[in-house]
């Protein structure tokens, strides 16, 4: 396999630390869409997503192409994919995980109440 | 606390610390010593760690929680089996639990929860500190070509499923 240039993980990292960027990347990640098709998606202004799409951007997480009047948004090379991928699969296994926590809290707090039936 | 992400009342918040450190959040409604609990009594720990409904099962569960003491997760999906172990380097009932991840064929990653109390309510940071810059992105790259990354492997079959 080519030996991409990987971006700079700080960056990366800046650039996922935002709700609405890892956004931008999960609706990316479905399909490529313009920067108006993204703002109307984010009800953000065009001068707000684009500075979104920017810092992703340099990040080298996603690249942008100008046909004619409408700059198209894709994901990046191959970097983002996996960084953007393995840090959103940490979130949901953890929010799984968390969830479950949360469930058995209720539980051990229900049987604190009920004053420790054994 | 930053962040505004209204949408849950309790959210779960990762994020990168730095070039080797990725960070997770989350406020729990119960007070640390219950919490704590949850995390270090082998009973209750099998009760959360895996999710159900996901066709992964923890078919082991050993843990000596204190300083010194060891661990081994064993889980099933399927006809594969994995198996998770490390030791305790640090435990403070109440305040932290700090582990090694040992079954990568290099240095693992070294996990550091911390539980502190919020008004009665605890906030758990889980940190997973890689040895080196190298070293978290090879466990991004591993994660993307497949290579047995065990957790990675987890947190996919996970995540598809969901």
């Amino acid at each position: 396999m080519v030996q991409y240039a990987t971006p700079d993980l700080d960056l990366s990292f800046a650039a996922l630390s935002d709700a609405t960027r890892r956004g931008i990347i999960d609706q990316l990640g479905r399909a490529d869409a313009s920067i108006t098709a993204l703002a109307e998606r984010f009800r953000m202004t065009l001068t707000g997503m684009k500075k979104h799409v920017a810092v992703l951007e340099r990040a080298g997480l996603v690249v942008t192409r100008k046909e004619g009047r409408v700059r198209t948004c894709r994901l990046g090379g191959r970097g983002l994919a996996a960084e953007a991928e393995w840090i959103e699969a940490h979130r949901k296994l953890f929010e799984a995980r968390f969830d479950a926590l949360d469930r058995v809290l209720q539980d051990m707090k229900q049987e604190e109440e009920n004053g420790s039936a054994d | 606390m930053d962040q505004q992400t209204n949408t849950a009342p309790n959210p779960t918040k990762v994020e990168c610390l730095s070039d080797r450190e990725l960070a997770v959040t989350r406020l729990f409604d119960a007070p640390v010593a219950m919490v704590f609990k949850a995390w270090s009594d082998p009973s209750l720990f099998r009760r959360w760690w895996v999710p159900e409904g996901h066709g992964i099962n923890l078919v082991g569960c050993d843990m000596d929680v204190r300083t010194g003491g060891k661990y081994r997760l064993e889980f099933a999906a399927g006809d594969q089996t994995m198996a998770f172990h490390g030791k305790y380097l640090d435990v403070v009932p109440n305040q932290k639990i700090v582990w090694t991840n040992d079954e990568g064929e290099d240095d693992g990653q070294v996990t550091t929860v911390t539980f502190e109390d919020r008004g009665g309510k605890t906030l758990v940071t889980y940190r997973d500190s890689f040895p080196s810059e190298g070293a978290l992105e090879e466990a991004m790259n591993g994660a993307a070509k497949g290579l047995p990354q065990q957790f990675d492997q987890l947190a996919e079959l996970l995540a598809s499923e969901r």
